[in-house]
């Protein structure tokens, strides 16, 4: 199976939330919390455990100006590391 | 000066108390008395604040926090106050009735500490006959709950060898993620250090296993590892930096930069019973004093890794350089670094006899 195959989702105890202290997306897990940039927060709100890697891409490339090769390999790139911290299923 | 940004994490050191009895303990020698403990209101407030102080996380922690009745209340506080709750707990008073009421209270992670792989070893380090077979039970409960679980294992000389097996145990639990960690040398482990101290043969064996546990478990069960500084070139960012990151509030109230803090001399610790987390956060001596970079000597000042490591650990410059100010001895650019190694190198013919953690020394009794 192609990474962009993939469908992530976020393992238990992971969650994305605003914080309105700092007005800005926070993904908050188990003794861990990272503060994803403009496009990682873009990706991540697309993350619900249905939607493939490839589904997330045409969904971003649909409303950001960006060539949807690039996007795909942005999104696998960050959902991959993602997981590799232990955040997400892939 | 950079403006001082809001804090990540609330460590709530609910009680000093513990059924358990490790001698590497990262309590303070001089244990907080259970008859000074901060109230539930008091607690309350303090989640409160900061929440609006902007605190992501709070870890209830200790002690063992399950000691403490109102746990489960403070939990369901911190919940509503829209905090991501963490328990750092023993697991042996994790009943069913408490798993049960701690998910209605809305927990969201549990951390779940064991003294080693095997059962007598376990039940030793821990000072508590039975203790290992009640975390296992207490980790089938919080999986059966549908709760992450973290498997700690703190690792030291005596079990060292075993980390292998400690992975193959968290593997067993199925968590979520293990923490295999060296003892760090606060408090009673400082006391215990020459028997607790692994020898650098001991310490390759063991990032061997662990290097190769982490590749065998990429994207499945994350592994964390801390290392012990005795045998380092470079030191840890303790706390991610002093007043940077988090803020651990003792049994008693007081406001710390750092578990260990309250062994440096000449900073008032502000309590919460008199001062607002914000004000405590922003304002008092006790948080600028080390904050950023500042405050930094020789070699840290001029040092490009001033802002990854921030001059390494307060605590362990005044317990091996004598000057809670000094280059963390942890890095080879201190003038006090041997001082490592002359420790290391003193544990070799040590009797390997514990000091257990208790209310009151045997020793003072």
């Amino acid at each position: 199976m192609s990474d962009a195959a993939r469908i992530p989702r976020f393992r238990r105890g992971v969650r994305l939330r605003y914080d309105q202290v700092r007005e800005a997306w926070v993904l908050l897990a188990p003794e861990k919390l990272y503060m994803p940039d403009d496009i990682a927060v873009e990706i991540l709100k697309l993350v619900d455990g249905n939607r493939t890697i490839a589904a997330i891409a045409d969904d971003l490339a649909s409303r950001f100006d960006a060539p949807r090769e690039l996007i795909v390999r942005d999104a696998t790139a960050a959902l991959v590391d993602l997981s590799l911290r232990g955040a997400l299923e892939l | 000066m950079n403006p001082i940004e809001p804090p990540m994490g609330l460590i709530a050191e609910l009680t000093h108390r513990c059924p358990l009895q490790c001698a590497y303990c990262s309590n303070p020698v001089a244990l907080d008395s259970p008859r000074g403990e901060l109230t539930t209101t008091d607690w309350m407030r303090v989640l409160d604040q900061a929440a609006g102080l902007g605190i992501l996380q709070v870890h209830f922690s200790g002690g063992e926090p399950m000691a403490r009745a109102d746990l489960v209340q403070l939990v369901a506080h911190a919940t509503r106050a829209g905090l991501y709750t963490n328990i750092i707990t023993s697991g042996v008073l994790l009943s069913d009735a408490a798993m049960r009421d701690l998910l209605g209270a809305g927990i969201d992670h549990i951390q779940l500490s064991f003294q080693d792989a095997v059962m007598a070893e376990g039940d030793r380090f821990g000072g508590y006959r039975g203790g290992h077979a009640r975390k296992l039970e207490a980790a089938r409960r919080i999986r059966e709950a549908g709760l992450p679980l973290t498997a700690n294992f703190v690792i030291h000389r005596q079990n060292v060898g075993r980390v292998e097996a400690m992975i193959a145990l968290g593997e067993e639990l199925q968590a979520e993620r293990i923490e295999i960690a060296h003892v760090q040398y606060y408090g009673w482990a400082l006391l215990n250090r020459a028997a607790l101290l692994p020898s650098r043969e001991q310490l390759d064996a063991a990032n061997a296993v662990v290097a190769a546990a982490r590749a065998r478990l990429a994207g499945r069960i994350a592994i964390d590892y801390v290392v012990p500084d005795y045998h380092a070139a470079r030191p840890k960012a303790c706390m991610g930096g002093w007043g940077n990151r988090f803020i651990n509030i003792s049994p008693t109230g007081k406001a710390l930069p750092c578990h260990a803090a309250e062994t440096l001399p000449d900073l008032v610790f502000p309590s919460v019973r008199d001062m607002s987390l914000k004000t405590i956060w922003t304002d008092s001596d006790a948080f600028q004093r080390f904050r950023g970079t500042g405050w930094m000597p020789a070699p840290c000042r001029t040092c490009d890794r001033r802002e990854i490591d921030w001059g390494g650990c307060r605590c362990q410059a005044l317990a091996l350089a004598g000057d809670a100010a000094a280059t963390d001895p942890a890095c080879a650019k201190s003038p006090h670094h041997a001082r490592m190694a002359e420790a290391v190198a003193a544990t070799v013919d040590a009797p390997l006899d514990l000091i257990p953690r208790r209310m009151r020394r045997v020793a003072d009794a």
